[in-house]
């Protein structure tokens, strides 16, 4: 074949294949612990739509770490939606990226958060160090696995939850630091993301606690079948609140906005509070929550809004460069 | 009339030009790109980022590993591409293979895999306990895993060299009464130090920037066990991109100037 009959060929099939694939194809860019949720989620929304005489969709899922992902769409991975772990990364999509306006949050119910979750603590069986609160991770000799809150973002509701306990219980800030400071002592490894940590403690038993997202608890028990760890909840703890977006730019370009704000508000729908729920995410509706209340433990969680007034003030404040997680490492 | 002196492969303004393509789009853009980046820092910016504590911490610990893993696999190599070249035995080509593995692996697996192994819980890890020291999570669990990545560098620009000296040099100089030792040191070493110093090079250089097999056994405690490439990624989380970059360059120049080094006593040898 000459070089021009292969060209126009292969030009010829770009132009069929090209426009029709783009059509139904739509890019869901998350973080780590989403695999299960969305694998799940995303047969159930083809489902609904196609019963709505539409066309079958094809959801590809990107996994990841959150800040990560954020950077990989911002440097012109064309997601059309991203639930990623932190409203703090999204952030960056409209600060950095122009992807999304700024009041992305306000777009969808719930600060556009269909579910929540919180951070919980997962023991070895019996749990041997008695470990029933925040108090008993600062003891000295108990280690802590935690990942690291400059790379991973459940490590940063980990962090807050104990500066929150603190701040509540000791009724100071700098005493807050004192006890975080404490608790980090007690950390013999950082890994850089909630999965990392997850390896660390179970698969090569270091620690005598994990600091986990509630749903990895939860799975971590049932791959293990529940017979060598158990889950503690603390008194209190921090509402977690990955949210959702439509990324604007994107979906225009590729004229899926239809296709995708559905997907996005097909989370909060009866079915897909229940796929949530039945991957051990914390529902917002109401009746789906009351159904599979007895699944999550009760306690009193401080929210990113109202206790550290959201992620534009904590970010810089407690993560950045020269924040108070360094500082913590600087004294040392 | 001058002649011109034709080549034996014709087409030389072609290929020079595909060449210098090829590496600026791969090679020469893309670092580029990284000073133009960390350039809008000014001096001062720069500086305060590659002198912060934590940086030059990891600074140390990064290139302290990876000249760690290079002497290793420089003492070990040697010894593996000596025995693949100059015995026969039984299972030397599935040997010879598995010298690549490294390569072949992605670096996470490995990472991973040697974690489990020599974590506190794993099998070598407790025998490490028990006798009253740790591997995973500290320098030497790091300096492990480059070891393991760089393997091949030492062995693979050995053998060839080794397989060429005939063995008519080391018998003639037995026959002129050299001792097994000074065969070794006057007849081996000069012939195979040049090649010897790319394998430690390279080995070395690969080390540095290694990320994926290191980042589960480090442990990644600031101050401690943090490498350099790790706060390349800290800084990008936050958004960092210059920070970054900065880093980036520090590393790039640093490596620049060993290597360079390397080159240098390189030459020096090749022409006594």
């Amino acid at each position: 074949m000459s070089i021009r009959r292969f060209a126009l060929a292969a030009l010829a099939s770009a132009l069929i294949t090209g426009p029709a694939a783009a059509a139904t194809e739509i890019l869901n860019v998350s973080y780590d612990p989403t695999r299960e949720l969305y694998q799940e989620f995303n047969a159930a929304f083809n489902k609904h739509w196609t019963a709505q005489g539409k066309e079958a969709v094809t959801v590809q899922q990107s996994h990841g770490g959150s800040g990560k992902q954020a950077r990989a769409v911002i440097d012109g991975l064309r997601a059309d939606v991203v639930t990623l772990a932190l409203a703090g990364d999204i952030d960056e999509l409209n600060k950095l990226g122009k992807l999304i306006p700024a009041d992305w949050q306000s777009r969808l119910p719930q600060s556009s958060t269909p579910y929540t979750s919180t951070i919980v603590f997962l023991v070895r069986k019996g749990n041997p160090e008695g470990i029933k609160d925040w108090d008993d991770l600062v003891k000295p000799g108990v280690e802590v696995i935690t990942p690291n809150p400059k790379t991973s973002g459940g490590a940063r509701w980990n962090f807050l939850a104990a500066w929150a306990f603190a701040q509540q219980k000791y009724g100071s800030e700098a005493k807050a630091q004192e006890f975080v400071e404490k608790l980090y002592k007690n950390v013999p490894v950082l890994d850089t993301g909630a999965r990392g940590s997850t390896i660390t403690f179970v698969n090569n038993q270091i620690g005598d606690v994990l600091l986990a997202w509630e749903n990895e608890a939860f799975l971590a028990l049932k791959e293990q079948g529940g017979d060598q760890f158990e889950i503690v909840a603390p008194s209190l703890s921090i509402l977690a609140e990955p949210p959702v977006a439509v990324v604007d730019k994107n979906v225009d370009k590729k004229g899926t906005r239809e296709v995708a704000t559905a997907y996005l508000n097909y989370l909060y729908s009866e079915e897909g509070q229940r796929i949530a729920a039945k991957n051990f995410y914390r529902p917002r509706n109401e009746a789906v929550a009351a159904e599979y209340a007895k699944q999550f433990p009760q306690l009193k969680l401080v929210t990113i809004d109202q206790d550290f007034n959201g992620w534009k003030t904590a970010q810089p404040k407690f993560f950045n460069d020269g924040g108070i997680f360094d500082q913590i490492y600087q004294a040392q | 009339m001058s002649r011109r002196i034709s080549p034996v492969i014709p087409g030389f303004g072609l290929t020079l030009g595909y060449t210098l393509v090829y590496l600026s789009l791969l090679v020469l853009i893309p670092l580029g790109a990284m000073f133009v980046h960390a350039a809008q820092l000014s001096w001062g910016e720069f500086w305060a980022i590659i002198s912060a504590p934590r940086v030059l911490a990891a600074l140390k610990l990064s290139f302290a590993t990876a000249f760690a893993a290079a002497v290793i696999n420089g003492i070990i190599g040697t010894l593996l591409a000596w025995a693949l070249v100059r015995y026969t035995f039984p299972g030397r080509k599935v040997i010879d293979a598995m010298i690549d593995l490294p390569f072949a692996l992605p670096t996470a697996v490995a990472g991973i895999a040697l974690t489990a192994l020599y974590a506190p819980a794993g099998p070598v890890g407790q025998i490490a306990t028990w006798l009253g020291f740790k591997i995973a999570y500290t320098p030497l669990g790091i300096t492990l895993a480059l070891t393991f990545v760089t393997l091949p560098f030492v062995v693979r620009t050995l053998q060839p060299v080794l397989a060429d000296i005939p063995r008519e040099v080391e018998e003639a100089a037995a026959c002129l009464g050299a001792k097994p030792f000074q065969v070794f040191r006057h007849i081996l070493v000069p012939a195979l130090l040049p090649a010897w110093l790319t394998g430690f090079a390279l080995a070395f250089a690969r080390g540095v920037g290694e990320y994926g097999s290191v980042i589960f056994i480090a442990g990644n405690m600031p101050m401690k066990t943090e490498i350099l490439p790790l706060l390349i990624m800290v800084k990008l989380d936050q958004y960092d991109y210059t920070g970054a970059t900065a880093i980036g360059v520090l590393m790039l120049v640093v490596s620049f100037i060993l290597l360079l080094l390397i080159n240098l006593l390189q030459r020096r040898i090749e022409k006594p």
